[in-house]
């Protein structure tokens, strides 16, 4: 094995602010790892941890959801129905045996470009030790 | 069912997209992609020439819906949207896939970005391939406005929507409107008097028949959307009838009650019962029931005993005002941070280290010294004055890293209007640049510097503190590479801008984001500098960043052009992609209406009913429901495994 493992990472990004975060890190020309592909969704709230199960069977070798801060979320309260939603699934991901690392949630706002590119490095690099996910992937 | 035709178009931005993503690739790699019958690239997508490609392809190769790989959907989904509409397609069967701001400009690497887009593209055609087609919800306009913020920025706002036939409700923390504005003595670059110019617009609202003044009060609860809000104010009890005050002033010379007057600035004092400054709008006097004791029966009471027309009432109570309107625009602007930070300036400690502010009211005439400039230790005239400029601006470690723009031209005011007023007086301004940018702006400073001899210091003050009578400031020349000291008889400090106090509940109240340093974020930081990103809301004055009078009130003057836009029509449309019930799915379990952040949703013969007008489409409750019976159109639980399915290059 010469070639360094590269995770494959499915984003959830609230329309309001991550996503308005991640064009920002764009308009300033930021550079980050290019594992991430962004799925825009208008609020962290309508992401269903189906979708993250779905992720994990497809192939994800790690899924982020990102929203905006606790308070600040476009539709009042989405991500808080968000954040209680992921501790159970966080708990049961834990339960079955995966690796609590392959899974994250971030607040990043419309404003944090930096952060958003932060977020997204910090990921890779935790999960590239951890090599392939074959826990939740489906066969062939 | 007919398969669906779709077509693929890949911008290339100039170099923006095709410096680092191989775009004929991506068409090539979407031209194979299923359902896929067209794929191209241009050079810019965005352009008419551009547009019209796309409206010849759909009607060439019978497209059903397309994807446009370009720049972020927030800048350019509506322009390929009608480009779709002018090829008789349905709106919604066009999708933005973002392979700039995402990754052209992100992933300098042109394998990797290639990859990266084609996947983007890909998961979006994905998406594009389940929309329904679907037609804006119309909805009816209240046509009334909501102006927060009584300062210059709020009253231009205000009147330009009154002017325009619009009722406006402007809404005041404060017992008088006017702002900081009211406060200054003179205004740069011409050294005109500034309550001269802004109280015939203060008396102009208290007169105007279309906008109703609520003084003293506070946005309380905003609910609704663009074009139909409700608000609930707070109305603080002011216990003097502003129609029965006369202004005969015989209350104040009564009451026992001294604390600092705020108008002031703390220079001075006022009485429990007081009129903020003689030209207060609403002209009335108000009582501040935090230090009187009369509100407890029989305690004092000894301004209404001596209030010939009795516009006194101890029974006053709080009132909460409910109002609907369309638009909102929020004029909020800003206070000085706070002199208790600067340690090394000395505040709070010493007496005549003041801040900008202040000495506005010390010039004032009509300030607590009649515009006798004194300080306030010992009320002597200094002859030896210091201004410190980027007092707390441009300081990322300590303070504000930004530079709140106003304060080299009041500095150099400041600086004018000393020598004017104390002719053997020495002033000299510690500063790191000068930033004069505006129309006369250079040729003030200029003329601060050659006619009024004041002294300017390239370089930082270290340090402020007591010495003796005077007040000792250490600080460098940076040009002449020498250190200062000067023994100062008053010390100015050109506090940095913050934005108001108050901004970060309101902003929760109005669900609007703030930027980092905590004012209001515009939608756009060139585009749409008035506008929020919450539809119907706008934001005029130093709110959204620090800036001067003239840009102030022509951001308001934007925005109130902006809020005119929206009441001017009799219908607004409302984005379609709400949330929709399956009948044969939905057990009438309760889980959708309680997450609802909307009230949008109720049972309805046992089964879940939208409200289609009061529904946002955020989707809460397509991830609650157990038995996936709810979800939003375009964006349902399937076209999101498609994508994830997609994304991962399956
Ligand atoms: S809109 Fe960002 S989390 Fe709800």
């Amino acid at each position: 094995m010469t070639e360094e493992f590269e995770p494959k990472i499915v984003a959830f990004l609230c329309k309001w602010c991550s996503s308005a975060g991640s064009d920002l890190a764009g308009v300033s020309r930021m550079e980050y790892p290019s594992n991430v592909i962004p799925i825009q969704v208008l609020c962290s709230g309508s992401v269903s941890p189906l979708y993250i199960l779905s992720a994990f069977n497809k192939g994800a070798d790690g899924v982020l959801v990102s929203g905006c801060h606790p308070g600040d979320c476009h539709y009042i309260k989405g991500n808080y129905y968000s954040r209680r939603r992921i501790a159970l699934l966080k708990e049961l991901l834990n339960f079955i045996g995966l690796e609590p690392e392959r899974f994250k949630m971030s607040w990043v706002s419309a404003a944090e470009g930096t952060k958003y590119t932060e977020v997204i490095k910090e990921f890779v690099d935790e999960l590239k030790p951890l090599g392939a996910q074959t826990k939740l992937r489906r066969n062939g | 069912m007919k398969k669906k035709r779709i077509g693929v178009f890949i911008c290339h931005c100039g170099t923006n997209i095709a410096g680092t993503v191989d775009v004929k690739k991506v068409a090539e790699a979407l031209s194979k992609h299923d359902g896929v019958v067209h794929s191209e690239d241009y050079v810019y997508m965005c352009s008419d020439p551009g547009q019209k490609r796309i409206v010849e392809a759909i009607k060439e190769n019978d497209l059903d819906k397309v994807v446009v790989s370009c720049c972020s959907p927030n800048l350019h989904e509506s322009t390929f949207r009608n480009a779709v509409k002018e090829a008789d397609k349905n709106a919604f069967q066009c999708e933005i896939a973002n392979i700039r701001e995402q990754c052209s400009w992100v992933h300098p690497n042109m394998e990797e970005g290639t990859d990266k887009a084609i996947k983007i593209t890909k998961t979006v055609v994905e998406k594009v391939k389940h929309n329904e087609e679907l037609e804006p919800i119309s909805v009816p306009v209240t046509r009334r406005a909501l102006v927060i913020g009584g300062g210059i920025s709020g009253i231009q706002a205000a009147l330009d929507i009154a002017n325009s036939g619009h009722e406006v409700i402007l809404v005041e923390k404060s017992p008088s409107i006017g702002g900081h504005m009211i406060q200054l003595s003179e205004t740069f670059p011409t050294l005109d008097c500034s309550q001269c110019i802004l109280t015939p617009k203060m008396v102009e609202v208290s007169k105007h028949e279309k906008i109703k003044l609520l003084t003293y009060s506070e946005v309380q609860e905003v609910s609704g959307y663009v074009g139909n809000f409700k608000a609930k104010i707070l109305k603080k009890p002011t216990y003097v009838d502003p129609d029965l005050c006369t202004l005969c002033d015989e209350c104040t010379k009564v009451c026992p009650v001294v604390v600092e007057s705020e108008f002031e600035l703390g220079l001075t004092g006022r009485r429990a019962i007081y009129i903020p400054f003689p030209q207060a709008i609403p002209a009335t006097y108000i009582l501040d029931d935090t230090g009187c004791p009369g509100l407890l029966p029989i305690a004092c009471g000894k301004c209404a005993d001596v209030c010939d027309p009795g516009a006194i009432d101890f029974d006053q109570k709080p009132e909460i005002v409910e109002e609907e309107i369309g638009v909102i625009v929020v004029a909020t602007g800003y206070d000085l941070y706070d002199k208790t930070n600067m340690g090394e300036y000395g505040y709070g400690k010493i007496p005549d280290v003041m801040d900008g502010l202040q000495f506005e009211r010390l010039c004032s005439a009509s300030g607590p010294t009649n515009g006798k400039i004194i300080r306030p230790s010992d009320l002597k005239e200094p002859k030896e004055l210091v201004f410190i400029q980027c007092a707390g601006s441009r300081d990322p470690e300590l303070h504000c890293a930004y530079c709140s723009k106003i304060c080299c031209m009041y500095t150099s005011k400041h600086a004018m209007l000393y020598k004017h007023h104390v002719h053997d007086g020495q002033a000299y301004v510690f500063y790191i640049d000068i930033r004069s940018g505006g129309k006369g702006y250079e040729e003030f400073v200029q003329r601060t510097v050659e006619n009024d001899g004041v002294l300017y210091l390239r370089g930082k003050v270290s340090k402020v503190f007591q010495d003796g009578d005077k007040v000792k400031v250490w600080g460098v020349d940076t040009l002449a590479g020498k250190d200062i000291e000067i023994d100062a008889d008053l010390v100015v400090l050109a506090m940095a801008m913050r934005p108001s106090e108050g901004t970060e509940k309101l902003a929760k109240i109005l669900k609007m984001s703030l930027d980092k340093d905590g004012f209001f974020s515009e939608a756009h930081p060139k585009l749409k500098p008035v506008e929020s990103v919450s539809a119907g809301m706008f934001i005029a004055g130093a709110a959204q960043a620090p800036k001067d009078i003239p840009e102030a009130v022509a951001q308001a003057s934007g925005a109130a052009a902006k809020a005119i836009g929206i009441l001017s029509q009799e219908r607004l449309y409302h984005s379609p992609m709400v949330a929709k019930v399956n009948k044969h799915l939905c057990t009438g379990c309760r889980m959708c209406v309680d997450v609802c952040a909307y009230d949008a949703i109720s049972i309805k013969d046992g089964i879940a009913e939208v409200n289609e007008v009061l529904c946002e489409g955020c989707g809460t409750c397509s991830a609650t429901c157990l038995r996936a019976a709810i979800s939003v159109k375009n964006s349902t639980p399937y076209q999101v495994h498609e994508m994830i399915n997609a994304s991962l290059g399956g």
